[in-house]
């Protein structure tokens, strides 16, 4: 799998809100996408999945571009799991997942597409929650939930808007190394919008930085999360920290406040 | 993974088991509204001015199916005389009459009023992923008011004899038109700002809005007698209940029924909003035009018999949402069958608990199914609604 962006530009109402951007991942890989709110990282995702056509530039996926594809082809291909996600009182988790098989099922559901959701779920550990509703679920699960229902897509490319900002910090840890693992294990490829920079320094193999919805930074995490950078994208000073665990980066005050850092 | 994980012991996935019991658990409460339905429509069927016993009642029905295959096949296939006489009359003479002449067409009108209301309820508020909407809800009812009142007030004089019709196709042709130009407004205000959902709710209400001043002006202009048809078909009922209605309505409902019900998975992935779903391959804006169009088509049809009939539209999926949960390919054909049993049990107390006089069919329909979804709501394990 290899998705190449090129010039990719959207418009709303003449407003532009992302210009020119241009990147390109392959299987095995996590790309994450940080910047501030409001930025574009949200709609160059949308972008992506075709749920807000772009209004100008190239997406191929394996040398097709993709608003050519069947819309059904592409559901098999990219699998995408939004900030704000709804959900039904009266859905219970393994229905919710196994919603990603929609593809698969014409009316009644076969035990091959029931065991893909229980594998969805144990990859992230929920599989003794199958039968809860989704109103019994902490935020965090839920968010899980909506992960474990692109899991059971079977994508070749997973697009996650946000997938860690309801998760405490150990079910971020968690979620983000389920990812690590699934792309590996998958052989498939990740791009991920993520607030959290120091996720996006240890997990991500490439870095995108949005400003104002322009390319602002891409490469290797630690060459593209700089001080400066972030200096600049989000007027913020920082520094980074070095142990044996790895690099870390330390925002500590908006820029040119007096705060002692 | 812990010992006691249910896959260990069944060496089949947890889900596996979950799904087969909720489909039987399902499958089985579908049966028990069936059930349900044909033992209401017989009793029902038997209660009224003469009373007619339940095994009478069958007979009547019996019978009287056998005599118009006889008189329309009788003459080709030999065997079906013999079996015709086999039937045995009803001992109540009257009973094939009154039976079949009367009270099933009411009955069945009813049924698939019932019905159709129910599904396009459910089917609504799947598409638009809200529990408040409705046909009534959304507009479709004052509009199809409006039409019929329109009809009532003005139409004899002039558009009845224009077209050649009789007053009551007039009215019931009105209903319907205005139904559907309401839910194209609906949606084509909707439309024009993007098919947010909010949006269509609130045109919905707002156009109703404008159809319900409408019929307020329309009663305040006319005269007493118009005003007395009027009143009467705003407060809906199965008066209108013949046979011509049953063989339009029928054929109307259940091909509506088996369209909405191939919409179930995709209604399934709508719950998950509009983005997730469009991710699955699904053509979200041609589902909810396709699905509101049918839904409306639907509902129409019926209210145009009818008069106005609220809230099964809006009680029945909830009702059966709360019981069944929230798959598509069950909740349609359990909130239609719902919604038939609520209406025929209901217009069947109205008939019978004053009898001779009757009371509008809303009156009885919203204390029996308001308290039966009180009930719900009580004992739903303090979860609210949505």
């Amino acid at each position: 799998m290899e998705l190449v962006i090129e010039g990719l530009v959207k418009d709303f109402d003449s407003v532009r809100v992302l210009e020119d951007i241009s990147f390109s991942i392959t299987n095995g890989e996590i790309l994450a996408v940080v910047g501030p709110n409001g930025s574009g990282k949200s709609t160059l995702i949308k972008g992506i999945t075709l749920i807000h056509e772009p209004s100008a530039g190239s997406i191929t996926l394996d040398g097709t571009e993709v608003r050519k594809l069947d819309p059904i082809d592409l559901a098999t291909k990219i699998g995408y799991v939004p900030q704000n996600f709804s959900y039904t009182l009266y859905s219970t988790v393994f229905e919710t997942v196994l919603l990603g098989r929609r593809r698969y099922i014409k009316w009644s559901v076969s035990d091959e597409e029931l065991s893909r959701v229980q594998q969805s779920l144990d990859a992230l550990e929920m599989g003794d929650m199958a039968g809860k509703y989704m109103d019994q679920l902490s935020g965090g699960e839920r968010q899980k939930v909506f992960i474990a229902r692109a899991l059971a897509q079977n994508p070749a490319l997973y697009l996650f808007d946000e997938p860690t900002s309801a998760l405490d910090i150990r079910y971020q840890i968690e979620v983000m190394e389920t990812m690590r693992r699934i792309t590996w294990q998958q052989d498939s490829a990740m791009i991920i919008a993520v607030h959290d920079l120091n996720l996006a320094y240890r997990y991500a193999d490439s870095v995108l930085v949005l400003s104002h919805g322009r390319m602002f930074g891409y490469g290797k995490p630690e060459d593209v999360l700089t001080p400066e950078c972030i200096s600049n994208v989000y007027g913020v000073d920082s520094f980074v920290v070095k142990n044996e665990f790895g690099k870390f980066i330390m925002p500590f005050r908006v820029k040119n406040s007096d705060v002692k850092g | 993974m812990a010992p006691d994980n249910p896959q260990e012991k069944t060496g089949k996935p947890l889900v596996y088991s979950l799904y087969r019991q909720g489909s039987s658990r399902r499958i089985v409460f579908i049966i028990f509204l069936i059930v349900l339905l044909i033992t209401a429509a017989i009793m029902s069927a038997g209660i009224g001015t003469v009373a007619i016993s339940p095994w009478n009642t069958v007979l009547a029905i019996c019978h009287s199916f056998a005599t118009q295959v006889n008189n329309l096949l009788g003459n080709y296939i030999p065997g079906i005389v013999d079996w015709y006489n086999s039937i045995p009359y009803p001992t109540n003479p009257q009973a094939e009459l009154i039976v079949t002449g009367f009270r099933l067409p009411r009955i069945l009108l009813a049924i698939l009023t019932g019905m159709s209301l129910a599904m396009a309820g459910a089917v609504m508020q799947g598409l638009l992923r809200n529990p408040l909407v409705s046909p009534f809800t959304l507009g479709l009812s004052s509009a199809a008011a409006f039409g019929a009142a329109f009809a009532i007030v003005i139409g004899p004089s002039i558009f009845a004899a224009f077209f050649q019709v009789s007053d009551d196709v007039f009215i019931i042709v009105m209903a319907f038109v205005f139904g559907w130009l309401c839910m194209l407004l609906v949606y084509g205000i909707s439309r024009s700002r993007g098919t947010n959902q909010a949006t269509l709710i609130l045109a919905g209400v707002v156009i109703g809005y404008i159809f319900t001043a409408g019929v307020s002006a329309l009663s305040y202009v006319t005269t007493n007698e118009n005003l007395r048809n009027l009143t009467v078909w705003l407060m809906g009922g199965m008066w209108g209940a013949s046979w011509t209605s049953v063989l339009i309505l029928l054929p109307i409902t259940l091909i509506c029924l088996i369209l909405l019900m191939r919409m179930s998975w995709d209604l399934n992935a709508l719950a998950s909003g509009d983005d997730v779903a469009k991710n699955l391959g699904i053509n979200v804006n041609k589902l909810r035009l396709r699905g509101l169009m049918i839904a409306t088509f639907a509902a129409s049809c019926c209210l145009a018999f009818t008069g106005i009939i609220g809230f099964i539209g809006l009680m029945s999926p909830h009702i059966c949402r709360m019981l069944i949960g929230n798959d598509h390919r069950y909740l349609i054909p359990c909130s239609a069958l719902m919604g038939a049993s609520i209406l025929l049990i209901s217009d069947t107390a109205a008939r019978t608990v004053m009898s001779p006089v009757e009371i509008p069919v809303g009156i009885i329909m919203y204390v029996i199914g308001g308290l039966f979804f009180l009930f719900l709501i009580i004992r739903s394990r303090g979860r609210g609604l949505y």
